[in-house]
């Protein structure tokens, strides 16, 4: 409607003179009545589903029959323990004043305390810890207090802590209530005896509540850090639980739980056991962490047989390795003559083989930065290099040892120009250099000299 | 066997006698002690050694014999199917029975041997796999160790008739490891033929062990004088070993290489002097 006319789009469809025809549909989208079409437009143009007031209140007057007078009248209020008369303004119907309580009585509620006969006392509340007079006044502070131990506490005589003092509050109500119960039956359901209030607990729970409260943001992240932890711990030890069938709910609930509950006292107990833990893990390469979890999961096992803690330790081992190195990995084995699983697979001979793989896996990954390293350096150099006729083959260890080179060939020295140079510099960028044993890249000297494209290149 | 390399190293050799109950307190509310707990009530009998790893290591396989002449359609192979021990002592000592599961169209497949040598024979004509498992004596584990394995009764050159005198065997070697034994099973087995226990420190003692219950200990539960002995194949750990050692060697060396070119690309210094002068020529 509105917006027709701002965008200057003709309104209806329909002529002036049809306007007042128009007129009721348009009302009838304006519903309810007596709402303004802007605060109408306030709710999102819909109804609300109650109307919150009937609009026909709105301007609904008074019943004429009913004459309304203000009159400045007493009133005594229920609630309080004295009998003081105040004043206040009172509408008054015709005359009369209006019945009942003071409205606002009904909200000074209290808590039920519990009363206890002296006999009572004697025959079930006796504690050596407190007095006759110190429960007495407890109860009488609490009966004022409604129960708001802090204040309780503060008002004390002795000086009690708030746990004591619920303490000894929980603890007569529930040896009054035991004692008053027809049945034990009864009261079964009562909270007081169900739950009884444990103050050791209490206490624990708010000094770590106050701990956790009181953490600095330094604290937290550190907590954070070691949850984690404790989580990847768990992970690993429960991968290791369901390959041996063994009850997973068990050791998988109590990990994340005693971790937790680890953090608590172990906030205050050793704080700096809390910031050496993920220090060390930090510093520690996640291969280790890897292989020292798997170890910590197989000692968890009763039983295992050698090639399953060998397949685990090898897993950990490349956890960090692609599929296609670990493939590069077995390719190499097999090159060397050893079996991928070992036939005789002892604790001696799986160690060994264990110890090969990581060797063979830090070989794989000097060769891979070896050829970064070659990468970088040719994108560097302009040059060339040295202008000797024969053109080096990628050959064995064997060729490289025969020739000589220049010891000390930094890049910056070789600054001969050659038109050639940036060509053969891309064409060393592009070279993929499988990483076999047998190929091992040439040393730096010998890549950097000029030299034809070789099919085996590609 | 050798028993060198399961020597335990020095650190962990103060902690036997201080462990014993620490390690075995926290870890009963996380891991189901089983029936031991309440088997054998002796106190010290079932404390839980940490770091003492026993191994029993075992071969496990077929041998199946062609039956030539009186070979039918349904039965042309006689075959057993066995778990002996490695050097072909007994296992009774360490298991209790061994569960055998075998082909459905086998007449009760799930065959069940109480007693050492735990073996199975029987006739067919099919290959299939075997599921073996694996019980131990209540002190041992609680748990069981399940293998695997392919029956094999065709050779693998198919070259002319199949002999009744040689047969198709099919072993393979593993180990069983306890990592945490209790100390009633280390006391019983120490000084076993078919247990790798490694060697405790002077003046450690163990209780006198409790014997196991039906322990077969009058019949002979090893497979010495087994009438297949003859085709057990060898496991021997020397030629792995050998192997191993050498394959390493070769890779380090190709190791020591490449980190020496690494640096030179880098401009530093060497870090390590090469054995032999051979780039300066």
């Amino acid at each position: 409607m509105d917006a027709k006319d701002i965008l200057g789009l003709p309104k209806n469809s329909l002529p002036i003179p049809q306007e007042k025809k128009s007129r009721p549909p348009k009302d009838s989208q304006r519903k309810p009545d007596g709402i303004s079409r802007e605060v109408y437009a306030l709710t999102g143009g819909l109804a609300p589903l109650m109307p919150a007031i009937d609009s026909s209140q709105l301007k609904k007057q008074p019943p004429k029959d009913e004459k309304i007078t203000w009159q400045w009248l007493p009133f005594t209020n229920s609630a309080r323990k004295d009998t003081l008369q105040l004043y206040h303004w009172v509408r008054v119907v015709n005359g009369v004043p209006p019945t009942g309580d003071y409205s606002f009585a009904k909200y000074n509620k209290s808590v039920d305390i519990v009363k206890y006969t002296d006999e009572e006392y004697e025959k079930y509340l006796n504690d050596p810890g407190w007095t006759k007079e110190e429960t007495d006044q407890l109860f009488d502070l609490c009966q004022r207090f409604d129960l708001r131990f802090i204040v309780i506490a503060d008002r004390f005589s002795s000086s009690r802590t708030v746990e004591e003092l619920k303490d000894r509050y929980y603890s007569v109500c529930r040896a009054i209530v035991v004692a008053r119960a027809p049945a034990l039956g009864d009261i079964s359901g009562n909270p007081l005896v169900k739950e009884p209030y444990n103050v050791s607990q209490e206490i624990e729970r708010k000094r770590a509540l106050s701990m956790v409260l009181s953490q600095t943001k330094h604290q937290e992240r550190k907590d954070a850090e070691v949850l984690a932890e404790a989580k990847r711990i768990t992970e690993s030890r429960m991968a290791a639980k369901v390959a041996e069938e063994s009850e997973l709910p068990v050791p998988s609930n109590a990990g994340p739980e005693s971790a937790e509950r680890a953090s608590f006292p172990g906030d205050t107990v050793s704080p700096s056991s809390n910031v050496q833990l993920p220090s060390a893990t930090i510093a520690s390469s996640a291969l280790t962490a890897d292989n020292a979890s798997t170890l910590a999961s197989l000692r968890m096992l009763r039983v295992y047989l050698r090639t399953y803690a060998l397949d685990q330790m090898v897993q950990a081992a490349s956890s960090s390795a692609g599929l296609r190195t670990i493939k590069r990995v077995e390719q190499t084995l097999q090159e060397l003559g050893v079996n991928l699983k070992p036939r005789v697979p002892t604790k001696s001979v799986c160690a060994e083989h264990l110890e090969l793989r990581k060797e063979i896996l830090t070989l794989l990954n000097l060769q891979k930065q070896l050829q970064y390293k070659e990468a970088e350096g040719s994108s560097f150099r302009d040059c060339s290099y040295a202008d000797t006729p024969s053109t080096p083959k990628r050959s064995n260890r064997g060729g490289d040892q025969d020739r000589t080179f220049v010891p000390d060939m930094s890049f910056g020295e070789s600054c001969i120009i050659g038109i050639s140079g940036e060509r053969v510099g891309k064409r060393d960028q592009k070279r993929k250099a499988p990483g076999r044993l047998s190929e091992a890249p040439s040393s730096p000297a010998q890549s950097k000299r000029p030299r034809k494209l070789k099919a085996s290149d590609l | 066997m050798s028993h060198s390399h399961l020597t335990i190293s020095a650190r962990k050799q103060g902690e036997y006698q201080s462990d014993d109950g620490a390690s075995a307190a926290p870890k009963q509310p996380r891991l189901k002690f089983g029936k031991s707990a309440e088997d054998t009530d002796k106190k010290g009998a079932n404390r839980r050694l940490k770091d003492v790893e026993i191994c029993v290591p075992i071969v496990y396989g077929t041998i199946a014999f062609y039956l030539g002449r009186k070979a039918s359609e349904s039965q042309s192979h006689k075959w057993t199917v066995y778990v002996r021990g490695a050097t072909n002592e007994d296992l009774g000592a360490v298991i209790k029975r061994v569960v055998f599961q075998l082909h459905p169209s086998f007449n009760n497949p799930t065959r069940v041997v109480e007693s050492p040598p735990f073996e199975l024979s029987e006739c067919g004509w099919g290959e299939f796999e075997i599921a073996i498992s694996l019980f131990f004596h209540s002190d041992v584990c609680d748990k069981q160790v399940d293998l695997y394995h392919h029956l094999k009764l065709y050779p693998e050159d198919e070259s002319g008739p199949q002999s009744t005198k040689k047969p198709v065997v099919m072993e393979s070697y593993n180990e069983i490891v306890f990592p945490d034994p209790s100390e009633n099973f280390l006391a019983r087995v120490q000084n076993h033929p078919a247990v790798i226990v490694p060697r405790l420190p002077a003046g450690f003692n163990l209780p006198d062990p409790v014997p196991i219950e039906n322990l077969h200990e009058k019949e002979k539960g090893d497979t010495k004088d087994h009438p297949h002995s003859q085709w057990f194949m060898n496991f021997s750990e020397a030629d792995e070993l050998l192997k191993l050692a050498a394959a390493r060697q070769q890779v380090q060396a190709h190791i020591i290489k490449l980190r020496r070119q690494l640096s030179m690309m880098d401009g530093l210094p060497q870090l390590s002097k090469p054995p032999t002068g051979y780039e300066f020529t």
